[in-house]
């Protein structure tokens, strides 16, 4: 409890622990904190702006699948009149088809029938002449006759 | 217990209390006071080597542990100390930002030492308090006080540091007319004849109100501690005094003084217990059963209830240490602020 020369060693050792202080340690660890927090600051600012940004780019982006929704039932709706246009097209096409078809078959069939009917009549004719033959009992010489010939071939 | 077992209650005690001291002995020569006559006899001229020892060891851990922090500062992710340090800091800052309104940039780095130097210092009284001087006594060294705030001289050397900035920036700030108009111009005014008169009064007031602060200051700490000290080296003698009841047990078990051996294994077996629950091969139930037998196998129930004791005013001194540690820095900042205004 005696008062002597440490209560002044203790003075001048807390000056030198104050002093070390002030120079190399509470500078340093004061700058880096508040680094630190500006840092932090900036990054919630940054988080900040980039939620908007992500906010706005939704969005937009509904914008854009809204847009392209329309464009695609658009393109659709396109789409389908081609088609319906394309199937009446082919159905006139075949419609022509079959009608050319059909006119050329009876054309075929007419050609056919009055070749038949021309082949008929030339038989019928030579039946004719040799019936004709039988019942005269004498050759038709068919180059004299031609001419009668002709005329029965033409009215059969 | 330093001193070994014929030295009386009083003797511990005041073995505990006395500082290590080096100076002048009756003899003429220089060296270290054997008893408390000496050193009180030493007078101004001498110095107490644990208190200083200690004080200035706890200053550079505390000065090493934050220069560490502040060499590796940087803006990244902080490791755990450094959050820890920095926590610290904040903390400081804050207090200094609330209370001193200038631009001293002296006044924050001084909080911080006074606060975690105080702190420390304070801490040292949680040790056991016998551990560290019968270790020194076992060295060869007589006393030990291992608490430098315990000691007057260095609560008072740093309250007269305070002092000392607080008279060095009233007269930077106000000027040596300003400082001597606002001692000798409060309470009353100097205003008139009347005010002249008054002068001598406001000076007596006003000086003894300054002297007041740094030794109201340095007595406060010392005070809380002192205390603190002493009631920790209360609760140690109820623990002699414990084994002491049981010791007489002891003697007919061992035919004499229990052997060190025994110690040795009451020691181990507590540790082993507390290992054990650590790892979690035992409950903490069990751990509790067990180390209360241990205890009471070993020193009794004087001895447990000394334990108890012991704990429970560690504990509520924690508190103190901190809260005292603060006060001073509070104060310190306080009186700085004072210095700096202008009435």
């Amino acid at each position: 409890m005696n008062l002597n020369l440490t209560i002044i060693s203790q003075s001048l050792v807390m000056m030198v622990f104050v002093w070390f202080c002030m120079r190399f340690v509470w500078p340093p660890i004061m700058n880096s904190i508040e680094a630190r927090r500006k840092q932090i600051a900036d990054g919630l600012a940054a988080g900040d702006r980039a939620e908007k940004a992500l906010q706005d780019a939704h969005v937009e982006a509904g914008v854009l699948v809204k847009e392209a929704r329309d464009q695609a039932s658009e393109i659709v709706d396109q789409g389908s009149q081609r088609r319906n246009q394309i199937v009446d097209q082919a159905k006139q096409e075949a419609v022509l088809e079959r009608e050319r078809q059909v006119a050329s078959a009876e054309a075929e069939i007419q050609q056919q029938t009055t070749q038949a009917r021309e082949e008929l009549r030339k038989q019928v004719a030579m039946l004719t002449v040799s019936g004709a033959e039988k019942l005269i009992e004498k050759e038709i010489d068919p180059a004299v006759h031609q001419a009668l010939l002709d005329k029965l071939i033409t009215e059969i | 217990m330093a001193g070994g077992s014929e030295t009386t209650t009083t003797e511990y005690i005041q073995h505990h209390l006395q500082n290590l001291t080096y100076g002048k002995l009756p003899d003429g020569t220089w060296g270290f006071a054997h008893d408390a006559q000496e050193a009180a006899a030493m007078g101004f001229m001498a110095i107490h080597v644990d208190t200083l020892v200690w004080s200035i060891l706890l200053g550079v851990v505390f000065l090493l542990l934050f220069r560490r922090v502040a060499k590796q500062a940087n803006t990244g992710t902080p490791t755990r100390f450094q959050s820890f340090i920095e926590m610290v800091i904040e903390f400081i800052d804050g207090a200094v930002r609330e209370t001193f309104h200038g631009t001293n940039r002296m006044i924050a780095p001084l909080a911080l030492t006074i606060f975690v130097w105080v702190f420390f210092m304070n801490l040292m009284d949680l040790i056991p308090v016998d551990w560290l001087p019968s270790l020194a006594y076992s060295a060869g060294i007589s006393h030990m006080k291992v608490v430098p705030t315990t000691d007057v001289n260095a609560t008072m050397g740093m309250a007269i540091a305070v002092f000392a900035l607080m008279i060095y920036y009233s007269i930077k700030v106000k000027g040596v007319g300003g400082f001597i108009k606002e001692l000798a111009g409060a309470p009353f005014p100097i205003n008139g004849w009347f005010g002249i008169i008054t002068i001598p009064f406001n000076l007596f007031l006003e000086l003894v109100g300054l002297l007041a602060k740094p030794i109201s200051l340095g007595l406060r700490l010392f005070g809380n501690l002192y205390a603190g000290e002493l009631l920790f080296i209360l609760i140690a003698l109820m623990f002699t005094a414990g084994s002491g009841l049981m010791a007489d047990g002891l003697q007919h078990l061992f035919g004499g003084a229990a052997p060190f051996w025994f110690w040795i294994i009451a020691a181990v077996s507590i540790g082993l217990t507390l290992l054990f629950n650590l790892k979690d091969k035992i409950s903490n139930k069990m751990t509790l059963g067990l180390v209360a037998i241990q205890l009471m196998l070993v020193g009794g129930l004087a001895l447990l209830s000394g334990g108890v004791m012991h704990l429970g005013w560690a504990i509520f001194h924690i508190l103190v240490i901190v809260l005292q540690a603060f006060i001073f820095m509070m104060l310190s900042i306080v009186y700085m602020q004072m210095a700096h205004e202008h009435h």
